[in-house]
């Protein structure tokens, strides 16, 4: 029992390029687009401690009280350890299935828990959704920009993505229903429309009311599915919440994704998928290949968490915790962010989006941001194609104010250098290159939006 | 032999620096060393005075680790260390400095002008711009002075991008160059104890011919080594790469990258601590010369600890 443990077997060290030639010709199509990069490499950069890190999508686990989930994990080894530590069903538990429902009444929903199948966390959601649905080329549709973690699951199933500008009301309407005549006229349907509709991420914007009823109706219209992931729709700061598309489509052509990541924790891995019984059916089958079933461990402490009721309020506390967090970085940006930036200003959610005068690449300044230690994540990376390289994704929930007024603080100052730089560079331009935002981009005839333009002096 | 690995550190290519450690250090177990591996941080000094290494394996890259920071500490500490001498890695990791050496050898590399952020905002530099744009032609090249792997290279296609380019490269150093561009075959050639290893071409698989991130992504460029290339071609570009190493002081260890143009080759940089991971350059050449990756590490570590045998 005490003896040395061996060290671990060592992977043979001499690759050669011969293995590696061997290996790539092994590789399917679809790795190939799947790309690393020198960015992605940067990236490895930011998770130094002394790095203040804004690009993260962290909710605070902090504020979960240790003690209490001591107790929760104790109560269940003491009285289903082994049906704890055994497979589950590949759906998932009943028991856990009703602590869903509970959370989607609370956000206006009434599901039957037979549509419902509970996931490793919202990602394979969006995983399971895509492989049940996608086949090489078909056309998927979702929001530009979109939640960066869905590009590689959208590429690694080889679709071909349209994005959809949106403005401070979300994803362009207008825009989608020429997508799909322009489709149609090609005669191409697609598969499905991926929508982050309250509070998105990136982007911090919420679908408006009417937008929702046309987009379900869109849906009807079109017979295609609406895939609507909803991590944050509980993180409301203020104003009246609006119905998800399911409550107002009652799940026919709407596919919900739920996730218990940021009401609790995301260390747990739980999400799910509602489904019309016909794709959940194919979702589950896949779900059984990939993993056969979500950990039941985090299942039984989920039935147990909420067993034990208020839940609500501990959503409450993030709430309040996030607003007041929000509220800093709203106040840090306008502070010292450069008169040319614009960003919006969620009613909720973990991120704001800020974009810069077109000639700032923010995959570069995040290359000089960092040498300040702070970082963010580059706009290029909720896009497939070219866009968004002036923007980034801020999020303000993983960490301290104090951390943020300092964070974003060192981001102004890089972003002032490098306007007054290329104000140098090309001064006959400075007038012109005033900002192309391309999430501000609302019609003139659009309610205000939440889109905040700045109006102060770059600091010096 | 006790060897400490010096990887990671704070430089923007972290990552890589840490998959060449590791590939090292799991070649210099096999070869039976004891290895302390080092991830270069404010405890550097006080963790090689405590470890007491007969050799460090430097497997840094970027600025911190490969332009020579690391190096002069462990000169001062009196640790024999594995590639260039600290005043070699300064003057490669410069591009500025390295190519006005290369100029001053008689070395072909690509004409060029650099500037600091202080010229464009305190002198005026900008109105310069459009003579040196007419001396260098578009498309041009807009590069950071220093910074081992393709992080702010940009092209230039017209005087417009100019400005967007020269921002990009300043995000990440102080001075800038903007280069003449070289259309040709992209070429590296690998030294190791003052021999040049077989010479490896990059091809790019598809699309954008200017696209950098692509250039040395698995699947996105293909690597030929030894490269198909005419005994003339081959000696020009192996006297080239040699030159260039004496030169700057690091024909022990060094990775020359150049392009083949139509009237012979250019030197466009050297690395003086070239990656090691699975997919760099030097290890693949190695190979072609028949020396397995342990090999290679033993070279390495023997010229370290036996400068003369350079």
């Amino acid at each position: 029992m005490t003896e040395v443990p061996q060290p671990p077997h060592k992977r043979r060290a001499h690759t050669s390029t011969r293995d590696l030639e061997r290996y790539a010709g092994l590789f399917a199509e679809r790795t190939t687009v799947m790309r690393s990069s020198a960015m992605r490499d940067l990236m490895a950069v930011t998770a130094r401690p002394e790095v203040i890190s804004l690009a993260g999508g962290l909710p605070d686990t902090s504020t979960f009280p240790p003690e209490r989930l001591a107790a929760q994990m104790s109560k269940i080894a003491a009285d289903s350890a082994a049906a704890a530590l055994q497979y589950g069903p590949t759906e998932g538990f009943d028991e856990t299935k009703d602590c869903i429902v509970e959370v989607m009444a609370a956000e206006g929903m009434l599901p039957d828990p037979d549509d419902i199948v509970i996931t490793t966390g919202g990602q394979q959601a969006i995983d399971l959704v895509t492989k049940t649905l996608v086949d090489p080329g078909d056309v998927v549709i979702c929001e530009a920009p979109t939640y960066p973690g869905a590009v590689p699951v959208f590429c690694s199933y080889q679709a071909d993505v349209r994005q959809i500008e949106m403005d401070g009301d979300g994803m362009r309407i207008d825009l989608l229903e020429e997508l799909l005549e322009d489709l149609k006229a090609e005669g191409r349907r697609p598969k499905f429309i991926y929508t982050v509709p309250t509070f998105q991420n990136p982007g911090g914007v919420t679908l408006s009311l009417e937008r929702r009823a046309r987009l379900v109706e869109l849906a009807r219209l079109h017979e295609i599915l609406v895939v609507e992931d909803n991590p944050y729709g509980m993180l409301r700061f203020g104003g009246e919440a609006l119905p998800p598309l399911y409550q107002l489509d009652g799940g026919d052509f709407v596919i919900y994704l739920g996730t218990f990541s940021k009401i609790l924790s995301p260390g747990i891995r739980l999400g799910w998928v509602v489904a019309p019984p016909p794709v959940l059916e194919k979702i589950v089958l896949g779900k059984g290949a990939t993993d056969l079933c979500t950990s039941t461990l985090t299942q039984f402490f989920v039935r147990q968490y909420f067993s034990e009721g208020g839940w609500k309020s501990y959503v409450e506390d993030l709430v309040d915790l996030y607003r007041g967090r929000r509220d800093t970085m709203l106040e840090a940006l306008a502070e010292h962010f450069p008169a040319e930036a614009t960003w919006t200003e969620p009613e909720g959610g973990l991120f704001i989006w800020a974009t810069l005068p077109d000639y700032i690449d923010t995959g570069d300044l995040l290359a000089k941001a960092l040498r300040s230690d702070v970082a963010f994540v580059p706009g290029q990376a909720a896009y497939v194609d070219e866009r968004g390289k002036n923007s980034m994704r801020l999020n303000f929930s993983g960490v301290n104010d104090a951390e943020i007024r300092e964070g974003i603080k060192r981001i102004g100052r890089v972003i002032g250098e490098q306007v007054e730089l290329y104000e140098s560079l090309a001064p006959d331009t400075s007038e012109s290159a005033a900002t192309t935002p391309s999430l501000p981009a609302q019609d003139e005839s659009a309610e205000p939006s939440n889109v905040v333009p700045l109006r102060k002096e770059a600091n010096g | 032999v006790k060897v400490v690995v010096l990887k990671g550190g704070r430089s923007l290519e972290r990552g890589v620096s840490l998959r060449s450690g590791a590939r090292v250090e799991d070649a210099l177990e096999r070869l039976g060393h004891e290895v302390v591996p080092i991830d270069a941080g404010a405890d550097l000094v006080k963790r090689l005075r405590a470890e007491k290494p007969d050799v460090a394996f430097v497997a840094l890259h970027g600025v911190g680790g490969e332009d020579g920071t690391a190096q002069e500490l462990l000169e001062i500490l009196g640790i024999p260390f594995t590639g260039p001498a600290a005043a070699a890695c300064a003057r490669s990791i410069d591009k500025v400095m390295a190519k006005a050496t290369m100029r001053g050898a008689g070395i072909p590399t690509p004409e060029f002008f650099a500037f600091t952020q202080t010229a464009f905002r305190d002198l005026g530099a900008a109105d310069a711009l459009a003579d040196l744009e007419g001396t260098l032609g578009f498309p041009l090249v807009v590069k950071p002075s220093r910074g081992g792997s393709s992080l702010g290279v940009k092209f230039a296609a017209s005087a417009a991008e100019v400005p967007g380019a020269l921002v990009a490269a300043f995000s990440y150093d102080d001075r800038v160059m903007l280069e003449r561009f070289i259309d040709g075959r992209e070429v590296a050639v690998s030294v190791l104890g003052g021999e040049a290893l077989p010479i490896v071409e990059a091809i790019p698989a598809e699309g954008d011919p200017y696209d950098f991130e692509a250039r040395y992504e698995i699947g996105r460029t293909h690597f030929v080594c030894p490269a198909d290339l005419s005994p003339t071609d081959r000696a020009a570009i192996t006297d080239a790469a040699l030159a260039t190493c004496r030169a700057l002081g690091c024909e022990g260890f060094a990775r020359v990258d150049l392009i083949l143009g139509s009237d012979g080759p250019w030197v466009l940089e050297v690395n003086a601590i070239p990656g090691l991971t699975d997919t760099s350059l030097l290890p693949q050449a190695a190979e072609a010369a028949g020396m397995s990756f342990e090999d290679l590490v033993t070279r390495i570590l023997d010229l370290a600890l036996a400068p003369s045998a350079a």
